[in-house]
């Protein structure tokens, strides 16, 4: 039901654009009893306690829990964007203590540079790389852009694009310096239904095709369901990892099927469950 | 084209009401000379080479002192924007300093430096480099926090960020800056120029200065005109192109043409 796009270099591809686009061996990650603790005008709030999880090599995991439950934070410090109170955060056996490139962000909003067109912001990252020619650059950049589709508009501006169109183009910007894992903060969240629905599709292929190890924020369960090989639920004041499901569902995943439906009802009734959860869970 | 006609027709009606209050005989016409006067004068003016070289000498004034202004405005902004302590002391200065009349310089710039080409320049230079330092400041504090941390994840650093993604992103701010601080430098040129006699050299300003010494009006307009025009010409050459651009960039306005 998806369209399968078929992703070749041309001929003309350097032996550095072949490099650079081979598939690197994606991460495995462990967190290690992270807290982290805010100071708020109302005194502080703890966004994470003792918080551990392991992530494996190629899993796509997904984190669900209301809103202020600390699954950003922890997206942050694992992105090395935050420091936690204590705790370590590991990726392929060393510490992350500052962001980098091999654990590529996507933020619930573009954060794409209005300044910069569309090529332009993919090529961000990729101008960080010298040891890429500025031709071999735009191969590359024009690679991930035919992956997520949207070729045909690599010169437009960012704010001709829809939000949907935006959000392919972050990801296309953010496959591009070839990362080796992908955190993705509520990326989805502010598109409407359809729009969501064709990108879990492109996602679920791109993730296969490119074989990124990914952690997703959401508070949307069905959407953690349709994407995750496993689901972590969060509680919130203070911010725990509480229940865990693994979805054993063949890919691709339609997200209106009736065996995903019953996951996410299952997951959504453990949401419910828990006493302190006064956030907002959408399903 | 339809636009274009309509101003110029808009121009000529101006015209032909001075033509027509000057043949009312209202005012003496030492006060208000017939639009033929003026153009007589700036004929002769323009022949003998005084206008040329009056505007070439106000020119180079006005282009070094606000070249200078970019130069240290701009570093200056990122800095006070960078380090609160700038901010709270260099920052607070620049906005006091801003609110100076650039014309309140001339007194103290005429002590420090005498009647010299050095005054002038102090002058511009303090009429461009506040406002510009401002508004970088105010442009880099109203930057998105999310593009910085979206180039930090990318594996930009430090410098880079600052002149890849801060400074691209507040440049709607510093063109604002720029061309307010290019009002700013204009005026208070004109000021210094009117004021401050200096032989090195006889700007527009001088010209007006002496328009009304001699009474000749004819002289004054016309000069005021020149002034005009180049601040026209400067902004439809040079400011105009870039705020399209920016405008078509970050989608702030409608087109216009």
């Amino acid at each position: 039901m998806y369209v399968t796009r078929t992703f070749e270099l041309p001929p003309s591809a350097s032996s550095s654009v072949r490099e650079e686009l081979q598939f690197l061996p994606p991460s495995k990650l462990t967190v290690e009893s992270v807290s982290k603790t805010f100071k708020t005008r109302t005194g502080p709030v703890q966004a994470l306690d003792k918080v551990s999880l392991q992530v494996g090599e190629g899993e796509f995991v997904c984190l669900v829990g209301a809103s202020g439950c600390g699954k950003s934070t922890l997206l942050n410090i694992i992105a090395g964007l935050e420091k936690p109170d204590s705790g370590t955060v590991t990726a392929d056996g060393l510490r992350v203590l500052e962001p980098g490139r091999e654990r590529l962000v996507m933020f619930q909003e573009s954060a794409l540079f209005p300044w910069l067109d569309v090529l332009g912001n993919v090529l961000f990252g990729l101008k960080m790389k010298p040891h890429l020619s500025n031709k071999d650059r735009k191969q590359v950049a024009r690679y991930y852009l035919e992956l997520v589709g949207l070729t045909r508009f690599e010169r437009s501006n960012i704010h001709e694009l829809s939000g949907g169109m935006k959000q392919r183009v972050a990801l296309a910007r953010a496959l591009a310096p070839n990362p080796r894992m992908l955190l993705m903060d509520e990326p989805f969240a502010a598109l409407d239904a359809l729009t969501r629905e064709q990108l879990y599709g492109d996602l679920q292929q791109i993730w296969e095709s490119r074989r990124k190890t990914i952690i997703f924020v959401t508070h949307n369960v069905r959407e953690a369901a349709c994407l995750g090989d496993r689901v972590l639920l969060f509680s919130p004041h203070p911010g725990r990892i509480r229940e865990e499901f693994l979805i054993k569902l063949p890919r691709q995943r339609d997200i209106n099927s009736t065996a995903l439906a019953e996951y996410a009802s299952r997951i959504m009734a453990s949401l419910k469950g828990f006493k302190e959860n006064n956030g907002e869970v959408a399903e | 084209m339809k636009r274009f006609f309509l101003s110029l027709l808009f121009f000529a009606g101006l015209l032909l009401l001075w033509e027509a209050v000057v043949r009312m005989h209202i005012w003496s016409p030492v006060l208000l000379p017939a639009p033929i006067k003026v153009v007589e004068y700036l004929k002769s003016a323009a022949a003998d080479g005084t206008l040329w070289q009056a505007i070439v000498v106000t020119l180079k004034r006005l282009l070094l002192g606000y070249a200078i202004g970019l130069i240290g405005g701009v570093p200056l902004g990122l800095l006070t924007a960078r380090w609160n302590v700038l901010h709270d002391t260099i920052g607070t200065l620049a906005l006091g300093l801003q609110t100076l009349p650039s014309v309140c310089w001339v007194p103290l710039a005429l002590l420090w430096f005498g009647q010299s080409e050095a005054a002038m320049l102090f002058v511009v230079v303090m009429g461009t480099l506040w406002s510009v330092v401002i508004a970088t400041d105010t442009g880099v504090r109203h930057v998105p926090p999310i593009y910085r941390r979206a180039a930090l994840t990318m594996g930009s650093k430090n410098l880079h960020i600052w002149l890849r993604v801060i400074l691209p992103a507040a440049l709607p701010f510093i063109v604002s800056g720029m061309k307010q601080g290019w009002a700013f430098a204009w005026r208070s040129l004109m000021a210094a120029e009117i004021f401050v006699t200096i032989l090195s050299g006889f700007g527009l300003g001088q010209l007006l200065h002496y328009g009304r010494e001699l009474n000749a009006m004819d002289q004054v307009i016309a000069i005021m005109f020149v002034i005009v025009l180049i601040g026209l010409l400067a902004d439809k050459t040079f400011f105009a192109p870039v705020e399209r651009f920016l405008h078509r960039r970050w989608g702030t306005s409608q087109e216009a043409a």
